[in-house]
């Protein structure tokens, strides 16, 4: 079995997934009404302004060709501009995107952490009050959604307690630290700024845990139920015959196995976590590039809609494949199949 | 198929129309009995089910339980605006002295209508290109269905949602649309699951020798035995398309003011944060509320279809 060349189908699929994303997007973009010349020059500008503009932009070219000049101006990492903030979209990306995956980064580990910890001791104290108290937050992280635990936490830990800021990335007192990885927590730390380190990971933590809950809860009760299930399985019960410490059975022989849902699942939740921070970016008034995509499209900004969506499409992509790899890492079946049927 | 072969063994072994007729009714009232029996094991599913009939009744005859129907339209009453609940008004009045209860439960009408539209319009086409692809498994057309339906499933349904509705003019109904279009993917994976594997049944192949249609041997031979995973599924998903369609109109993009909805609701109470709180949770509360109403069911329906567990 080879894992470079399940590696490369998976790139191979996922090239072409990302082909028909582009055309799927191209489609969206043109199905809208009215003239994106016209639209980025204003509508008080002369006529003969637009139609120059509609020829440099091969608006009257036949679609297909029109998607041929899309597509070689973005695979360059041009994107036009941004008809919102005047500049080019791929700057604006640039500025945004690391606010979101520092957000999104956060939460991801946030949610595993917390949602595989969860589940173990639910699992270890299955269906005592331990077991009861988790399975209820579990549920409740479940049916709420994010945006719900955004505004609690705002009013709870924000205003009622005082506990953390609710607004923005750094307090207005603290300085920025130099701009290197635009993580602002990591940013801090290459300046030698603890100050603005703690500053920057207290405004995460709210916004970072709102988007996290859900991924939680439902990692947490995977985990539980996988768990469950493999306890009862014949190699637990002869490993435990041979004597084996039960903190290795439990550590090494079940917790890997059970670990390959939960990761499958978590994959699937960080991708949907680039999405979900459009509305937790929004309360928390977070400069990520969700609130950025958030803004293009209340104006109809093509340019930047459609290179937000490519973006976060690339995101959702490179994380499965990370998680397939994972998956298939913890899974000696999966490789065995994926050899199997080449 | 086993348990047929079961009881005719213990029984004559010719019938007369009627007698099978009549042994089909009874087969089908012992099923409905034992599905009944499965869902309603788990009390919380009872719950679930109690409180959607309660949710929809209520959305139903929104304009006569509500105490200030006119409150769901273009009304203000400033004197009486952001009103602390009490029993007048038992969830308080938002901003602009509208009663928060009767937008509540005006509010439920979209978010319903949402869920289930989007469901009716997805259902058809989604399961249609499942089995299709299912039985043609390995032939062009499978390749054609499923790499689409690779490519939709490649993006947050949520963001497609919003560039869509976004594009279109945003209100209800083109809100639905830019779900719909997301979600049949989802049905389509799962169909094609079940009926690439049914493909090789001995009965699809009997019926294949005896000279069926294609149409016979997807629509009467395969579609029924995907019916259980598909309804399990519809009735979980309910809660998501709910969910998506109340972040559709929290960022302006779904049903439109002054019409309520309970996402709109909830983001513009979010500005009186933490004051006038209550224009901001009571909503917030009552999509948990219908969410956890449906997933309850869901739990439940899944339970019914659910193979017996060890």
């Amino acid at each position: 079995m080879s894992v470079s060349r399940f590696l490369a189908r998976r790139l191979l699929h996922s090239i072409f997934v990302l082909l028909g994303l582009s055309i799927v997007i191209f489609i969206i973009a043109r199905i809208m009404p009215g003239d994106p010349a016209r639209m980025a020059v204003g509508a008080r500008a002369p006529q003969w302004v637009v139609d120059r503009l509609r020829e440099q932009m091969h608006l009257n070219s036949p679609l297909p060709v029109q998607y041929f000049y899309w597509l070689r101006d973005a695979l360059r990492g041009d994107f036009g501009m941004s008809l919102v903030t005047q500049r080019s979209v791929t700057n604006d990306i640039k500025e945004f995107l690391p606010a979101s995956l520092e957000l999104v980064f956060f939460a991801a580990v946030l949610a595993a952490v917390g949602g595989i910890g969860l589940g173990v001791i639910s699992a270890r104290y299955k269906d005592t009050w331990i077991d009861n108290v988790v399975r209820i937050f579990s549920y409740t992280g479940v049916v709420m959604p994010s945006f719900v635990f955004a505004i609690i936490f705002v009013l709870l830990f924000g205003w009622m307690l005082n506990w953390f800021p609710v607004i923005g990335r750094l307090s207005e007192q603290t300085a920025a630290p130099p701009l290197v990885t635009g993580l602002m927590t990591v940013d801090s730390l290459i300046a030698g700024r603890p100050d603005a380190f703690v500053d920057a990971l207290r405004h995460l933590i709210l916004p970072a845990l709102a988007l996290a809950m859900g991924s939680m809860a439902q990692e947490a009760r995977i985990t539980r139920s996988s768990m469950a299930d493999n306890l009862n399985k014949d190699y637990i019960a002869s490993a435990r015959a041979l004597g084996i410490p039960e903190r290795d059975v439990m550590g090494r022989f079940l917790l890997k196995p059970s670990l390959i849902p939960t990761v499958s699942i978590l994959g699937l939740d960080i991708a949907a976590m680039l999405s979900i921070a459009f509305l937790v970016e929004l309360i928390f008034n977070w400069p990520g590039i969700a609130r950025y995509g958030m803004s293009a499209m209340l104006h109809k900004d093509l340019n930047a809609i459609s290179a937000v969506i490519l973006v976060l499409g690339v995101g959702f992509i490179l994380v499965n494949i990370i998680v397939d790899i994972t998956v298939a890492r913890l899974d000696p079946r999966i490789r065995m199949r994926a050899a199997r049927s080449e | 198929m086993a348990q047929s072969a079961n009881i005719s063994s213990e029984l004559p072994v010719s019938f007369t129309p009627q007698q099978i007729k009549q042994l089909e009714h009874d087969s089908r009232r012992e099923n409905r009995g034992r599905s009944w029996y499965k869902f309603s094991r788990n009390p919380m599913s009872v719950v679930g089910l109690v409180l959607v009939v309660a949710l929809v009744l209520l959305a139903i005859f929104a304009p006569v339980v509500t105490p200030y129907p006119r409150h769901a339209g273009p009304f203000t009453d400033f004197p009486h605006a952001k009103l602390v609940p009490n029993l007048q008004y038992l969830f308080g009045t938002d901003q602009i002295g509208r009663d928060i209860l009767t937008r509540i439960i005006f509010g439920l009408r979209s978010s319903l209508l949402m869920g289930v539209m989007v469901l009716v319009i997805v259902v058809p086409p989604g399961v249609l290109l499942g089995l299709v692809a299912g039985y043609f498994q390995g032939t062009w057309i499978d390749t054609v269905i499923m790499r689409i339906t690779d490519i939709f499933l490649a993006v947050p349904a949520l963001i497609l949602a919003l560039a869509i509705a976004s594009v279109l003019e945003p209100n209800l109904w083109n809100g639905m649309i830019a779900v719909s279009l997301m979600w049949w993917p989802w049905y389509t994976r799962l169909v094609y699951g079940v009926a690439s594997q049914l493909r090789n049944e001995y009965f699809v192949t009997a019926a294949e020798v005896t000279g069926a249609s294609t149409a016979h041997i997807l629509f009467r031979e395969i579609l029924p035995n995907t019916v259980s995973p598909i309804l399990t599924k519809m009735s979980l998903d309910i809660a998501w398309v709910i969910i998506i369609g109340a972040m559709l109109s929290f960022v302006g993009l779904g049903v439109q003011p002054p019409e309520p909805s309970l996402g709109t609701m909830v983001s513009d109470g979010a500005r009186y944060l933490p004051d006038q709180w209550w224009i901001a949770i009571f909503p917030a509360l009552a999509i948990v509320v219908v969410v956890l109403g449906f997933n309850l069911l869901g739990d439940g329906v899944r339970d019914m279809f659910a193979a017996e567990e060890v």
